[in-house]
């Protein structure tokens, strides 16, 4: 990779925003295209800001299929050893009041021996390790800090104008640029969806008794409170609240902000500190009506963005990266124009579907918990206990947390492609 | 029923090309490209056919399919190339590749496309007789949805077959002489699905695998496989499959 301010006027796939998914979708062109397809992947960030932990204590769940990705991209084998894998899931629903907490839901958190259903990893040690490989593959370039400002179609591919005035062509431009993608205004797809009246509180905490890999989710009636455990006896929590209380929460000094935390996470955990940095994230649900224009194709947070509910953002948008990835290289193995319209509607058609899906059904996870009527608290603990007691229903539902189910890329069942 | 490959038979310089048919190509030729126009069905039918395509080639000649571009060093032809949609798939693939077609019209449009997409392709508007006359060979010819439109199936093979090199590859892609092709090809794709415009095929030039097969033994052509194509309405796509009752593909080696 070459780390500078321009990079080549030509490219075949040209992808704007230098995150996970698109330094994820960089790597899978490169490697399966063995070195043929040069990739140019250009950001705002500066490599060294993207790298620094103190910018990002945010973690992320890592479904088992998105495992399998990045273990084909060589990627896995560098962060495995940052990575926490959830040994049990456990599920309740209770008033901020109630002495016990019983567990409602408690699944085993392997999908069989010695496969855990999914990891945590924080969001510095993956990025390091993703921008670390795209360094090493010589057909891909990365321009930081850059952006790509506009762009025209022409008949025969896209042209890209960069901030500082470089021109790039290429076949394929991906909009690999985040929930308030400019790329997709520019390509004319609107967006649908709306904003939750809660926002999202992360921080990470050092604690004092083990978490023996435990995940916990708690759905309180402000909003879900998940307990995601990190290696070295921390834990990272993503905790929801209405969006003025989240502001405050987040102000508290150290101490007030442990006391808040220590209410809803209960005396498991003995004594708390803080570990890193804490902040706040808005929580919307949004989906691109189209996920692809003439010779764009949009992935990530840029085609949709769910209720981080259930940690399941960064694993759709490495799903977009899988599909899109195997789309693209089929095409080229038959010598297709891989930015022409019939290889970009394969995309779609494979994608939107499972987005729409996801999206929704965590937004219908949230509305049904973030409520405290008494009806839909005896119909959430029965429908719970229904799973609990169906073997066949809670594998199935650790194979949708792992990801592992639906029509899947081969890249996510741990296959090249 | 008599057998329609030898009904009506034009005297023998026109046996291998029909003037009408190439007429009406010309007609629409600056459609190639549009993937909404009059040639919609072929884009769509494109991603499988250049499946079998690479896929015989990259056996026959001990290829890697994985391989971006396993045609370089190949020299290929394709026969009745139209805007050139596979000529530059295989031009992408590392192919040498040369495309003939005889309405001048579509070798335009297929020149202009190539040289904007910076593929170096040889188009030619020519017929195939006078490349045999010029002595050329190729690793592997291709004439796909070429021989349900011209006039003498074995007359057109026996020529064709002049361009293959000893030891290359004939491709072959045809559309099936059976009930049910006439209840698809023609009744639902031409009348009630208007993929195709009217008029574009006649049934009694269609051609059953025995025969296509036969023709190819008569140039000393020897079948090597077949294939079937079918349409997935849900995928929306076409597919390989064992089923030649509509439209098929062939591949024949020319002994080396």
């Amino acid at each position: 990779m070459t780390d500078e301010s321009s990079g080549p006027d030509t490219c075949d796939v040209l992808v704007a925003g230098g995150s996970f998914v698109g330094l994820t979708l960089a790597l899978a062109l490169s490697r399966a295209s063995r070195g043929v397809l040069r990739v140019t992947v250009v950001d705002r960030t500066p490599p060294d800001v993207a790298r620094a932990a103190a910018n990002d204590g945010r973690a992320s769940a890592l479904s088992a299929a998105s495992m399998h990705l990045l273990q084909s991209l060589g990627v896995w084998e560098e962060v495995a050893a940052h990575a926490q894998a959830f040994t049990e899931i456990d599920i309740s629903d209770s008033r901020l009041d109630a002495v016990a907490r019983p567990s409602l839901l408690h699944f085993d958190g392997a999908l069989s021996e010695g496969e855990p259903a999914a990891y945590m990893l924080e969001n510095h040690v993956l990025r390091t390790a993703l921008i670390a490989s795209a360094e090493e593959a010589e057909s891909i370039s990365f321009i930081a800090p850059e952006s790509v400002e506009d762009f025209s179609v022409t008949s025969t591919g896209v042209a890209a104008q960069l901030g500082q005035g470089q021109t790039i062509q290429a076949s394929l431009l991906v909009a690999a640029d985040g929930r308030r993608s400019a790329l997709r205004k520019k390509a004319g797809i609107k967006s649908i969806g709306w904003a939750y009246p809660q926002a999202g509180i992360v921080a990470t905490l050092g604690i004092e008794r083990p978490h023996g890999g435990r995940a916990v989710q708690h759905f309180l009636p402000q909003g879900p409170f998940a307990i995601l455990p990190l290696r070295g006896d921390r834990v990272s929590l993503v905790w929801t609240e209405p969006r003025d209380r989240a502001d405050e929460i987040v102000a508290l000094d150290d101490t007030e902000f442990l006391r808040e935390a220590r209410k809803r996470m209960g005396g498991r955990y003995g004594a708390l500190s803080v570990a890193g940095p804490r902040g706040t994230f808005p929580l919307d649900l949004h989906l691109a009506r189209a996920f692809v224009a003439d010779r764009v194709a949009l992935v990530g947070d840029a085609a949709h963005g769910v209720h981080p509910l259930a940690g399941q953002g960064l694993n759709i948008g490495l799903r977009d990266v899988a599909a899109l990835a195997e789309v693209v290289i089929e095409s080229a193995r038959l010598g297709l124009d891989i930015g022409s319209t019939p290889v970009l509607e394969r995309y779609q058609r494979w994608r939107r579907f499972d987005s729409a899906f996801s999206g929704f059904a965590m937004d219908s996870l949230n509305r049904l918990f973030s409520n405290d009527s008494a009806p839909l608290r005896s119909i959430r603990s029965f429908g719970l206990g229904l799973v609990d007691r169906a073997p066949a229903l809670k594998r199935f539902f650790v194979r949708e947390a792992a990801g592992l189910t639906g029509n899947l890329p081969r890249l996510l069942k741990g296959q090249e492609i | 029923m008599t057998d329609p490959l030898q009904n009506e038979l034009p005297p023998s310089s026109e046996r291998t090309l029909d003037q009408n048919e190439v007429a009406r190509f010309a007609a629409i030729a600056d459609e190639w490209w549009d993937p909404n126009g009059k040639f919609r069905p072929l884009h769509a039918l494109n991603p499988a056919r250049l499946t079998f395509v690479r896929d015989q080639i990259c056996t026959h000649f001990d290829l890697d399919s994985r391989d971006l571009k396993p045609f370089e060093g190949l020299k290929i032809i394709d026969i009745g190339c139209g805007g050139g949609l596979l000529c530059e798939p295989l031009s992408r693939l590392g192919a040498a590749v040369t495309g003939i077609d005889p309405a001048e019209d579509s070798i335009n449009a297929a020149r202009a496309h190539a040289e904007a997409q910076g593929l170096k392709i040889g188009y030619r508007a020519d017929r195939v007789e006078n490349l045999v006359a010029d002595g050329e060979r190729f690793d592997a010819v291709l004439a796909l949805e070429v021989v349900e439109h011209v006039p003498d199936v074995p007359a057109f093979l026996g020529v064709a077959a002049d361009l293959v090199r000893p030891g290359g590859l004939m491709l072959l892609s045809t559309i099936n002489r059976t009930l049910k092709s006439y209840a698809l090809a023609i009744v639902g794709a031409e009348f009630i699905l208007r993929w195709l415009p009217v008029g574009t095929h006649r049934w009694d030039r269609f051609v059953t695998p025995a025969e296509l097969s036969d023709a190819c033994s008569q140039a000393d052509l020897q079948e090597v496989s077949r294939k079937g194509l079918v349409f997935d309405p849900l995928e929306g796509s076409w597919r390989l499959s064992s089923d030649t009752d509509v439209n098929y593909l062939m591949s024949a080696s020319r002994p080396g």
